[in-house]
């Protein structure tokens, strides 16, 4: 990079204003973007709290530390809020905001108001959630099972459903200005299959997120509505089924895991090829792969269900389609490893949280045909097993792959570099924190711990000493990068525009960008990832 | 999408900021709706999805009900809003060809015809929840609950369980239909005063499209109600 690469630019979209009313009356989606990085952060603290509490609480085998019912409600409002305020609108809202508009050369979202609009949806649901889990708590589990849910629990059921209800908003307003943005604001040039693979998996993830998240929207309203106005839905006495509502929860609630882990891979592709300095393997096939996983998702939610006594030749269709979501899933880790081979791999901290996401969803997306195969399920079902297997996934793979992409971007969104070796030593913590929390759950789950006690017999507790002593190594790990990007946004060095010697638009222009994104409407002419022509080593300034 | 700056329309009033030119925006608006309706077939999918497993399971109870329901009061309030429907496409059409005044008279007249819907239901409504308040006996409560008279629907041996279900789903369905309406109302009301300034012409009527594909997905939803509750079983 030239001499100035150095300099700090003059304009740009954060000089716009520091007032309360230049953020907050603001469409541009890169300023959209950083106040959902804002929010979810909050709301990641807080659903860390709770999981801190039910870690600690099972560090000895008698509950010494909540009640009963207190520890019901901890693990409900850990749930909720990482579920529903955190991971589902984790990197779409913030890095997806920030970059599907300059990695597409759009000056902006085809929205921006609704933009907004969406992230006061989110701020509304998440201050009714946040208050129905303070003031009285929920405790049904973040899954609201009926007919506990809906006549049997004493808790602020209504309210948190209608929080819940309204953050939907959020994410359906966002998946369609996602959809739209893509169709209709591509720059010239830049057709389908040269795009970024991440847009690609924002795509599919917005598709999900505009077909299923209204699904659980009237779910969650049906049991707002029982509650309220005695609907009969759900309720056994008047005829009503409650099985019929986890067919609906789990029509979105199972493609809600894609959401989470669909832009993941596209930050795993994006950072992959740039650290490899090679073209990506299987471009086509990864683009597609998302889409495949985005359809069959939808296809497979009974898998939730095996137990509930439903009829066996749909429980086999049901094992069969989970299995083939697999396919899909492999097909990208293959093209990822063979974008490894006779690279330059380069191991800087985004490409270490890029490893850490293959090895760890490897983990978890294989221990989940386990839970996807009839036999072992019925001996799984509701153990820690499936705790330890979702949270590879979402923690190991969705998280690490946030994490990833923040510290890929963060010199485009603020335009000042972290220092490297913090990140290195704080990615290496979360990595050891999160195996040494996680897999003793595998074994726990295994040897028959049920989930959500808060009471568990004496031999369990090594195990379980070992799960709370990472689970505190993890979030020691997380409070790193909280501190160094914070700090680097005052502190940090000048940036330059393309630290990483990337290729994409995004990285065409300046850092951080201008409001308008460019100065003038870039064309474009070449493949995505053409590091054939780009110099081997990535280029530090 | 047009890489020419001069595209049709640039330098027209209504196109933002972040829009080559009126054209890529009308696309975008008009795509944005059509995504915004899928999502709303699906949210009243989940309703339909729990119709087709009950009305499966108690076709009996869900006779009973239907028949509870006046298919006329039913069928005239279909033809209002299919005659709503129609003015809109009239609206749209007028603002195509430029004719703004009577693009206002059609929105109007939309609004009238969805008020007319809206009083017909206020008046079933009343029907069923008026028996419900007060002392003494609720014979002719249809509203789920405690104080539901299963008595009035005349199924044998049935303590009315299974008939709550369908008035469940009635009121569950028809109310997030007219709450729809009482969403699209207000901002038809809006473009018909955007139109009385003058601010379409033929080069840009997006909001009268959109808002026009917004009402009619809104009656098409209607015309599944109409059968499915108001015609089970009748012949």
């Amino acid at each position: 990079m030239s001499q100035e690469a150095t300099t700090f630019p003059r304009q740009h979209y954060l000089r716009e204003g520091w007032d309360l009313r230049s953020w907050l009356l603001t469409t541009d989606h890169k300023r959209i973007g950083f106040l959902y990085l804002v929010s979810i952060t909050v709301m990641f603290a807080l659903g860390s709290f709770y999981a801190a509490l039910v870690r600690w609480n099972l560090l000895v085998p008698d509950g010494s530390l909540l009640s009963a019912e207190a520890y019901n409600k901890a693990f409900t409002a850990h749930g909720v809020i990482m579920v529903f305020f955190f991971l589902i609108p984790s990197i779409p809202a913030t890095l997806g905001n920030f970059l599907i508009p300059l990695m597409i050369g759009a000056r902006d979202l085809a929205f921006p108001k609704i933009n907004l609009l969406s992230w006061y949806i989110y701020v509304i649901g998440a201050a009714l959630t946040l208050y129905a889990l303070l003031a009285g708590g929920l405790d049904t589990g973040w899954t609201f099972y009926t007919p506990y849910s809906t006549v049997f629990a004493q808790s602020n059921v209504e309210l948190a459903a209608v929080g819940i209800f309204i953050a939907g908003f959020s994410s359906i307003l966002t998946g369609l200005n996602f959809i739209v943005t893509i169709h209709k604001m591509r720059a010239p040039g830049l057709t389908w299959f040269r795009m970024p693979l991440f847009v690609w998996a924002h795509y599919a993830t917005s598709i999900i997120q505009v077909l299923g998240t209204p699904v659980v929207a009237i779910t969650i309203l049906l049991v707002a509505l029982e509650r309220i106005f005695h609907f009969g839905f759900f309720d056994p006495n008047r005829g009503g089924d409650p099985i019929l509502f986890q067919h609906l929860f789990w029509f979105y609630s199972h493609p809600a895991v894609y959401i989470m882990i669909l832009p993941s891979m596209g930050v795993v592709s994006e950072i992959i090829t740039c650290f490899s300095r090679k073209r990506i393997f299987g471009y086509g096939f990864i683009a597609m792969s998302s889409l495949a996983i985005a359809a069959i998702g939808f296809l497979v939610w009974a898998h939730h269900m095996f137990v509930t006594g439903m009829a066996v030749y749909s429980a086999m269709v049901f094992s069969a389609l989970t299995y083939l979501v697999a396919v899909p899933s492999a097909i990208k880790t293959f093209n990822w490893t063979a974008t490894l081979y006779r690279g330059s791999v380069k191991w800087d901290t985004p490409m270490i949280y890029v490893f850490c996401f293959i090895g760890l969803f490897l983990i978890g997306g294989l221990t989940g045909l386990f839970l996807g195969n009839l036999g072992t399920d019925i001996h799984l079902t509701d153990t820690y097993f499936v705790v330890a297997h979702f949270h590879y996934i979402m923690v190991g793979g969705a998280i690490m792959g946030y994490l990833g992409g923040l510290h890929f971007w963060w010199p485009k969104i603020t335009g000042r570099k972290y220092i490297e070796a913090w990140g290195k030593v704080s990615s290496l913590l979360i990595f050891v924190g999160f195996n040494l929390t996680f897999f003793p759950q595998f074994v726990l789950g295994y040897l028959g711990m049920p989930r959500r006690y808060y009471v568990y017999p004496d031999e369990f507790q090594v195990l379980n000493v070992l799960s709370t002593a990472g689970a505190t190594i993890l979030g020691l790990g997380y409070l790193f990068p909280f501190s160094y990007l914070t700090h680097s946004i005052f502190r940090g060095e000048p940036a330059g525009e393309n630290p990483w010697g990337a290729k994409g638009l995004e990285w065409a222009t300046q850092s951080p960008p201008l409001t308008h994104n460019f100065e003038t409407v870039p064309v474009v002419t070449e493949e995505a990832y053409d590091y054939a022509s780009a110099p081997k080593e990535a280029v530090r300034v | 999408m047009s890489e020419t700056a001069a595209g049709a329309g640039s330098g027209h009033a209504a196109l933002q900021h972040h829009f080559v030119d009126l054209e890529q925006q009308k696309e975008a608006s008009a795509l944005g709706m059509w995504v915004f309706i899928a999502q709303e077939v699906l949210f009243f999918g989940g309703l339909f999805a729990a119709y087709a497993v009950y009305r499966h399971q108690y076709p009996d109870a869900f006779a009973a009900g239907s028949h509870h329901l006046s298919w006329k009061i039913g069928f005239f309030n279909t033809l209002v809003l299919i005659g709503s429907s129609f003015t809109m496409a009239m609206a749209v059409y007028s603002a195509a060809t430029g004719r703004a005044k009577r693009v206002v008279t059609l929105l109007l007249a939309t609004i009238l015809l969805g008020g007319v819907f809206l009083g017909v239901k206020y008046f079933e409504y009343g029907e069923k929840i008026r028996p419900c308040f007060g002392d003494g006996s609720h014979a002719g409560c249809l509203v789920p609950g405690e104080r539901f008279d299963a008595s009035a629907l005349h199924l044998e041996g049935d303590p009315g369980g299974p008939a709550q279900i369908f008035f469940s789903l009635y009121f569950g369905m028809t109310g997030l239909h007219a709450l729809h309406m009482i969403v699209g109302i207000p901002i038809i009301a809006v473009i018909a005063g955007m139109a009385w300034r003058g601010r379409f012409s033929p080069e840009y009527y997006t909001p009268v499209e959109i808002v026009g594909l917004y009402w009619h997905f809104v009656d098409i939803i209607w015309i599944f109600l109409f059968p499915l509750l108001y015609l089970v079983g009748a012949h």
